[in-house]
């Protein structure tokens, strides 16, 4: 359906937005590859529905400009920027049926009728929604409903799809299936795809790129992996998912990395230490932490003492504490867990040089 | 649920005045007039009989729905455009509008209804500026005929067919309206093909409103009809005060009231009381 080549590059230099006195974006500089499927990841309040408003063209920055394939659109009107969109809610006409609803942007384009019944019959089929294209929107369910969004809004083969939140009125098992149906359109569409949500895990698990937000402020953009295993700040860190942070001394660099006191006892890290010299933190994400009897030459480790477990079916969660009192959470097979909470104080905790990342100390 | 009993009892009780004075200046003395028009002048239908033959009153009948749905459809669209800007307007405009709907409520029928004459008349200010720009050479019938008594009505009538109409527009979901845009619909048709349909329930209970109350209208007609388009609650004054034919007043009345109270209940399957002020 869609040509090759169609999907649109997206370019945003120095977008800026106030209402008011209140700056809901600032400076933000970010490229939107072509046919790439972009995650606006932060809290409410960051400035990430702002932005997609901007692209969409219902909002206009206060500075900064815009360019779609190299054309300037930062004043181009919404009706003419073609950016077909989901809206949190959906937003479908609700005196249309499903037929019509997923018609309406052909119609508005002026397409011939036989070609219409052709894009909007293999549109139904392609969203699954076959046998309900006479039905009105509140006939519909959620999930239903969702599938007429997506389909009104890719029928018309937009370069770009903007989502603002689409999952967040489903319930989980829903959400999950939805998520997998959209990774699906993009794939076979090949449309550049932004979207919006506040749910971590929803944008790693989605995404091939994952810009996230704070405060009206880009921190950082990169693959999933990326950005999860080598945050750029402790507000990335922490939003991406729970992390371990320990207290460092004297970091320097060395060899093949960096390394520090962590506790009293010597740790070295894959990262270099650039921006961060002397007392710093040291992040480490729960699941690449092990826990062994005691502790081998030349790998890193600290003491702690378990306090308190969680079963969580497939792994244990592990509460520690170690010597000097630093709070540590990891995430081990049951029998390991078990095995711990018995022996005290005796426990090591490990992990691999490769997985722990420098933050600078006490700073965002 | 005691509580929601003693609620009861006291919206109950708060509501006992209205309700006795309803009871007894209405429907008390309408079950008088529905006795009338079985009995006056001699028992039996003959009143109804006389309503299916009478030539006068069925002219007055059709002149009233003609007029009744001739001031809907004015008063409807330009309440449409009113309350566009009134909801969705500029705050100046909004201001704007907001004088416009409200003042008409703070003067009397009656003045509304000679100051459309001074304007209208044959010396009234619109004929004469039009003479005075020799645009016309003889003075346009405006009053003293269904054209006088249809544009006194909407004046009258435009206000009540925008508090539905608002609540209508107030509660339509403006992603709606920006989805449209977004999938490439200019403002005309986003406004004609999404909005106007959206706001069907409101559009339906002003219509109904204003095609309810024009159908009892009395002293509007009165004056800038200048009896000669006399309309049905005219026409029940007529027969009632002003000649012995009490029956057939009454039986005119008792079809007036029954044609009326169906229509309210078609208004208030499409809309809830509230949405309505």
């Amino acid at each position: 359906m869609q040509q090759p080549g169609r999907a649109a590059e997206i370019k945003a230099i120095g977008i800026g937005k106030s209402f008011g006195s209140f700056r809901a974006l600032d400076n933000l500089t970010l490229d939107i590859g072509r046919g790439e499927f972009l995650t606006l990841l932060g809290p409410s309040g960051s400035g990430k529905t702002t932005f997609l408003m901007i692209l969409a063209g219902f909002v206009q920055p206060t500075e900064g400009r815009l360019f779609s394939d190299g054309i300037d659109i930062t004043e181009r009107p919404a009706e003419q920027r073609a950016a077909g969109m989901v809206f949190q809610g959906y937003a479908l006409f609700p005196h249309m049926s499903v037929e019509a609803n997923i018609a309406f942007p052909l119609k508005v384009r002026k397409k011939s009728a036989a070609d219409i019944k052709r894009r909007v019959g293999e549109m139904i089929e392609r969203v699954g929604l076959k046998g309900h294209e006479k039905k009105l929107p509140a006939q519909l369910s959620g999930g239903q409903q969702q599938r007429v969004a997506l389909a009104r809004a890719l029928v018309f083969e937009p370069g770009v799809l903007l989502l603002d939140e689409p999952f967040s009125a489903l319930d989980k098992g829903l959400r999950g299936q939805m998520q997998a149906e959209m990774k699906r359109l993009h794939q076979e569409t090949g449309t550049t795809f932004v979207f919006v949500t506040h749910d971590q895990s929803e944008a790693l698990a989605l995404s091939s790129r994952v810009a996230i937000f704070n405060h009206g402020k880009l921190l950082q953009v990169g693959a999933p992996d990326e950005v999860y295993d080598r945050p750029d700040n402790r507000f990335v860190a922490e939003f991406l998912g729970e992390i371990n942070m320990l207290p460092l001394k004297g970091v320097r660099p060395a060899d093949n990395g960096s390394t520090g006191l962590c506790e009293d006892r010597a740790v070295s890290m894959r990262c270099k230490a650039e921006t961060v010299r002397g007392d710093a933190i040291l992040a480490i994400r729960p699941e690449y932490m092990s826990i062994s009897g005691e502790a081998t030459a030349g790998e890193n480790g600290i003491a702690a003492t378990a306090t308190n477990s969680t079963y969580l079916g497939a792994a244990t969660r592990l509460d520690l504490t170690t010597r000097q009192g630093a709070k540590v959470t990891v995430s081990v097979p049951n029998e390991i867990a078990a095995a711990a909470l018995g022996k005290g104080n005796s426990v090591w905790l490990t992990w691999p040089a490769d997985k722990g990342f420098l933050l600078p100390h006490g700073g965002q | 649920m005691r509580a929601y009993l003693s609620d009861r009892m006291g919206a109950a009780l708060l509501m006992a005045p209205l309700l006795l004075f309803l009871v007894l200046a209405y429907a008390w003395p309408f079950l008088g007039v529905v006795k009338w028009s079985f009995t006056l002048p001699t028992p039996g239908l003959g009143q109804y009989e006389a309503l299916l033959t009478d030539d006068l009153v069925q002219s007055v009948f059709i002149r009233t729905l003609r007029i009744a749905a001739v001031v809907t459809v004015v008063s409807v669209a330009a309440a449409y455009a009113i309350t566009v800007v009134w909801v969705r307007g500029t705050p100046a405009q909004r201001l704007v509008a907001e004088f416009c709907i409200l003042v008409p409520f703070w003067i009397s029928v009656l003045t509304r209804a000679f100051g459309w004459v001074a304007l209208l008349s044959n010396r009234g200010l619109i004929n004469t500026w039009l003479q005075a720009i020799g645009f016309i050479s003889e003075p346009l019938a405006l009053v003293r005929n269904e054209f006088g008594v249809i544009v006194g009505m909407t004046h009258f009538l435009i206000p009540f067919a925008v508090f539905p109409l608002a609540s209508a527009m107030r509660s339509l979901d403006d992603r709606v309206l920006l989805a449209a845009r977004g999938l490439g619909s200019s403002r005309m048709r986003t406004f004609w093909s999404v909005f106007v349909p959206m706001t069907r329930s409101g559009i339906i209970g002003a219509a109904l409103i204003v095609f309810v109350f024009s159908l009892g209208f009395f002293v509007t007609p009165a004056i800038l009809g200048g009896g000669r388009s006399v309309m049905v609650a005219e026409l029940i004054y007529l027969r009632i005060f002003q000649s012995p034919d009490w029956g057939l007043g009454a039986a005119i009345s008792v079809v007036l009231v029954l044609f009326v109270g169906a229509l309210m209940a078609l208004l208030f399957r499409y809309v809830r009381p509230k949405q309505l002020i």
